[in-house]
């Protein structure tokens, strides 16, 4: 278990991690989620012990670990550049971890064949780095990583640099990999659509705070702020000020009545985030908003539409299924579905989320 | 401004190329409009880089023309060429302040002063770089110089093309939708031809009207992204396109019906014998998960949830499927699947068969 | 700011610590010591103050060295660089010729400084040398060792000859790691040569160049060996750099006192007019640094 106990990391007069704390299981998959910057990388380092944070604890299965140096730390890393030795062939890349810590000629083998069937190296095995893509340049590194036993993997933005189709392939793949193996995964990423992905936890930073540490699904779910909904939205989310008056929620001269939930809220003004796809063209069946704006731009990508809708001073995307094939410039009533609601308040906390309907099996 | 015209182009590194193996870029004939916004969209290695220097000037074609409107410009230089081009890495002159920089291939090519302050503020406004118009191109972040590369073509109003190899790869995922809404906005308003190199689909599906896919040096397909959506020519544009991609089931194709293993399946169309080897496209979306007794069983090997829908995935006959299943439905505990019939392709060695061929 | 934590790393420089404080402070430590005394000899010793200071700084003798000094400085740092510049932009990029150019670019470098001194000494000679031979064919009356401009001019070419590779080299690393699309934008952006020199190559060659010229300043301002092979400080004292007057003064003429605080002297000049270049360098065209690098 690696326990993060108020770290603090400043560099010159610049606060790259600001008190945060964080617990994290065995075998465990962690995300670490936002936009470049937010102190991913920073942490990351902090925990495989290549900075000394200036304050706060770092235990690993209870004992504090702060100033233990990299190499007695039992920690692999992965970066986003490709990094292998580029003058030994894929197995012997593979097998460096274990040759420093001199394993026995067998268990290398099995081990090395082992990882490479997982990450489909095999058939290129006795070549060098150089003369393989980039795909199979960073699975070499990746493999190196897995075979390491490490109590703690870091993974830093490890597929940023492939191809989009093969990104997909390896995000699938990964998760599974992680389980087998029993360590602390811990996988940055700017992402929120590789996050859903990976699964597992996810903790979202911001300008090197914590914003918040919970399942990768329920952070999506139920964001506690407006800046975890934000990072946690690709297409970006919505966000519509609404007034509260009574039963009803405002904007200009359209109003809807307020989701249940969030009945007891006082009145006065609240951010509302809307999730593209929870934004309609035609009036749906259930309660929703109506706001009035001018179409600027259509995204088309085969299945789906985003259709921006400028209002004013806000902008509001519609992520519609189907093609549509709408004239710039024209006028558009949209349609905000009230239960998708997320409503924050003046401290941009989360007072509302919508409910998460499962219907059970029928 | 000017049609761009590839006159049975082909390119190769080697210098007597004697297989068809041997060309980066396959035998090309193709017409891109004036105005038009394209992309160009493939893995890496495919040739779309190619391409795209074969446009820009950077590389001579081994065969082949390529006319701007009436002019061969086959032989010409980039600087001859009059095109813009914005790079994977923001290129800017550090040393020169964001409006210097926008100025500078108006100086270049001895614009009169009056007219050159009139377009670069305008330009200054179009990018919402007004602010720091007089700060030095340095210390901006990556999306802020991106625009500012993307300026300096812009402010040419009578560039031929503007060419942009993907240009988003250092822009974090929020900017990105922010700078590509920019260029679709740009590309409305000002109306030059624009050419898009990605590997990424939602960055070439978004921005183009039309999508030219690019497999092992080959264009397999140009069409509008929902061309490609619907009906995709190669199994590969199946694959590539959409995420998930198309499920590439191999199947028995007989008249109006296709088979897989035992199952059966309806088709829309009459097929005619199939010599090579069949298969049937359906896309994920197109995939229905049922608990009744009706459709095909599968067995679940994962479930993927991504918040706006999930994935599941599957064996059909011990073939790999994936569905989508919408926000909020449950996975049947005995799932079964059935096809939309509208939406099934069928496949002869990797490419379309022609409904009602 | 990509620091290794360790302590135990400090165990490592132990060694040097020793080897510096052996071949550096306790010898400086004894310059200072000789500056404020004198000695006449029988290891006795007298307090002499501020003295020999004083009389460093009030000599004719000094100054002229130290005008001599500067004014070397000055000439082979306007030739050295931009000559060096010019020849890397002249060599080629990529392919074969590469390793061929920056290995005969290397081959002065590998020569020692006294073996450089005899080559020109031989070289510039009326009777046997190559140059100073064709030179008096060609009915010039060319001779080193009693022409004051000969002597100079052979020198600075001597330094040339030796050092520009060092600029080039160093040029050379700055100019390659420039992205080949740099080039391409300026080519679509209809940029000239100069302009691409202007705007491109030299800003990123700003800090291979800042240090190109600290190490030649630093070498030429504390040049030695070639010039006492060449010509012996003369004709006259017109060739006698502070280098060499020190070793005169210090060996020559046993004043360890007047030697010892001139060699301090000296070295705060360096000292001070390296600090003067750096900073001046390293402000120009640059901006505030980007704030908040996560790497």
């Amino acid at each position: 278990m690696l326990e993060l106990r108020n770290l603090t990391k400043k560099v010159g007069n610049a606060l790259h991690i600001n008190d945060i704390s964080l617990t994290m299981e065995k075998g465990s998959l962690n995300v670490l989620l936002g936009p470049t910057l937010s102190g991913k990388t920073s942490l990351m380092r902090l925990m495989a012990g290549l900075d000394r944070p200036n304050s706060g604890e770092i235990l690993m299965d209870g004992t504090d670990v702060v100033g233990v140096p990299v190499q007695k730390r039992n920690v692999a890393m992965v970066y986003q550049q490709f990094i292998n030795y580029p003058a030994m062939s894929v197995y012997e890349n593979i097998a460096s971890p274990m040759r420093v810590k001199k394993a026995d000629d067998a268990t290398i083998d099995r081990k090395v064949r082992e990882a490479a069937d997982l990450m489909k190296l095999t058939p290129y095995l006795d070549r060098t780095p150089l003369n393989l893509s980039g795909g199979q340049q960073q699975r070499t590194a990746l493999a190196r990583a897995l075979v390491k036993d490490a109590e703690l993997v870091l993974l830093d933005e490890p597929l940023a640099n492939l191809d989009y189709k093969l990104r997909e392939e390896l995000r699938v793949e990964l998760p599974r990999i992680f389980a087998e193996t029993g360590a602390i995964f811990v996988y940055a990423t700017t992402e929120p659509q590789e996050a859903l992905l990976l699964g597992g936890q996810t903790a979202t930073l911001h300008q090197g705070k914590l914003t918040q540490f919970a399942e990768t699904i329920n952070v999506y779910n139920e964001p506690e702020d407006l800046i975890t909904a934000k990072t946690f939205s690709d297409p970006p989310m919505n966000i519509v000020p609404l007034d509260k008056s009574g039963e009803k929620l405002a904007f200009e001269n359209n109003n809807t009545d307020i989701p249940k939930a969030a009945a007891d809220l006082p009145d006065g003004t609240y951010k509302i985030g809307v999730r593209p796809h929870h934004v309609f063209l035609t009036k749906p069946d259930t309660p929703s908003l109506k706001m009035n704006g001018v179409i600027s731009t259509t995204e088309i990508t085969g299945s789906e539409s985003f259709i921006h809708v400028r209002n004013n001073e806000l902008d509001v995307v519609a992520l519609v299924h189907g093609v549509h094939r709408v004239e710039i410039g024209e006028p558009i009533e949209i349609y905000l579905d009230q239960s998708k609601f997320f409503i924050f308040d003046g401290n941009e906390k989360l007072v509302c989320a919508p409910e998460i309907v499962e219907a059970h099996n029928g | 401004m000017a049609k761009i015209t590839l006159d049975k182009l082909a390119h190769s590194y080697y210098p007597n190329p004697k297989s068809d193996a041997d060309f980066a870029l396959k035998e090309l004939d193709y017409e891109w409009e004036d105005g038009g916004a394209y992309a160009l969209l493939g893995p890496s290695g495919c040739g779309k880089t190619t391409l795209l220097n074969i446009i820009s000037g950077l590389r001579v074609p081994s065969k082949g023309n390529i006319k701007f409107g009436d002019q061969d410009v086959t032989h010409l230089q980039p600087e001859e060429r009059n095109i813009a081009q914005v790079f994977q890495f923001p290129v800017i002159y550090d040393t020169m302040t964001v409006r210097q920089n926008l100025e500078f291939p108006l100086v270049n090519r001895r614009v009169e002063k009056t007219e050159i302050d009139k377009r670069v503020s305008e330009m200054l406004a179009v990018l919402d770089l007004e602010g720091m118009a007089d700060r030095k191109a340095r210390g901006l972040t990556a999306d802020e110089k991106q625009k500012i590369s993307l300026g300096r073509g812009l402010v040419r109003y009578d560039v031929n093309a503007i060419l942009f190899d993907e240009p988003l790869t250092v822009i974090d995922p929020h900017m990105k939708w922010q700078l590509r809404t920019k260029l679709k906005d740009l590309h409305r308003q000002l109306g030059h031809t624009m050419i898009y190199v990605t590997h990424d689909q939602t960055e070439a599906l978004t921005f183009a009207y039309k999508v030219v896919v690019m497999y092992e040096g080959e264009v397999v397909q140009i069409g509008t992204p929902e061309e490609l959506f619907n009906e995709p020519a190669h199994t590969f544009v199946g694959y590539f396109i959409g995420s998930p991609g198309m499920n590439i089931l191999s199947a028995q194709v007989q008249g109006n019906t296709a088979h897989i293993g035992s199952n059966e399946i309806e088709l829309k169309n009459n097929y005619q014998a199939i010599s090579g080897s069949p298969e049937l496209g359906i896309r994920p979306e197109f995939v229905k998960l049922h608990s009744k007794n009706n459709g095909m069983p599968i067995n679940v090997q994962a479930v993927e949830d991504i918040g706006r829908f999930k994935i599941v995935r599957g064996l059909l006959e011990g073939q790999e499927i994936n569905a989508v299943l919408p926000e909020g439905e449950p996975v049947p505990t005995d799932p079964r699947v059935t096809f939309d019939a509208s939406q099934i392709n069928i496949y002869e060695d990797s490419h379309l068969v022609r409904k009602g061929s | 700011m990509d620091k290794t934590y360790n302590n135990k790393a400090w165990l490592l420089v132990l060694p040097v610590f020793f080897l510096v404080a052996i071949s550096a402070i306790i010898p400086i430590m004894t310059v200072v010591n000789y500056s404020v005394q004198d000695t006449f000899g029988n290891n006795q010793f007298f307090w002499a103050g501020t003295e020999w200071f004083q009389d460093v700084l009030r000599s004719e003798r000094f100054w002229d060295a130290l005008s001599r000094n500067l004014l070397f400085s000055f000439i082979i740092l306007s030739i050295e660089i931009p000559l060096g510049i010019a020849i890397t932009l002249s060599m080629p990029k990529k392919g074969m010729w590469v390793p061929v150019c920056l290995v005969l670019m290397a081959l002065p470098l590998l020569i020692p400084w006294n073996v450089v001194g005899t080559i020109w000494q031989i070289f510039g000679r009326a009777d046997i040398g190559l140059l100073g031979h064709t030179l008096s064919s060609l009915g010039i009356n060319y001779n080193y060792t009693s022409n004051i401009f000969d002597a100079w001019v052979t020198i600075i070419i001597m330094d040339v000859w030796h050092w520009t590779s060092l600029v080039v080299l160093l040029c050379y690393a700055g100019l390659v790691s420039i992205p080949e699309a740099y080039y391409q934008a300026a080519r679509i952006d209809g940029t000239s040569r100069w302009s691409v020199f202007r705007y491109i190559q030299l800003p990123k060659m700003r800090g291979v160049l800042i240090i190109a010229f600290l190490l030649r300043f630093m070498d030429s301002f504390m040049i030695y060996t070639e010039p006492f092979v060449l010509t012996g400080g003369g004709p006259g004292n017109s060739t006698t750099f502070m280098s060499i007057d020190l070793v005169k003064q210090a060996i020559g003429q046993f004043d360890l006192g007047p030697a010892a605080a001139m060699s301090l002297i000296y070295q705060l000049i360096v000292l001070l007019i390296c600090y003067i270049f750096f900073t001046v360098m390293s402000n120009v065209g640059s901006e505030k640094p980007e704030q908040g690098a996560e790497h």
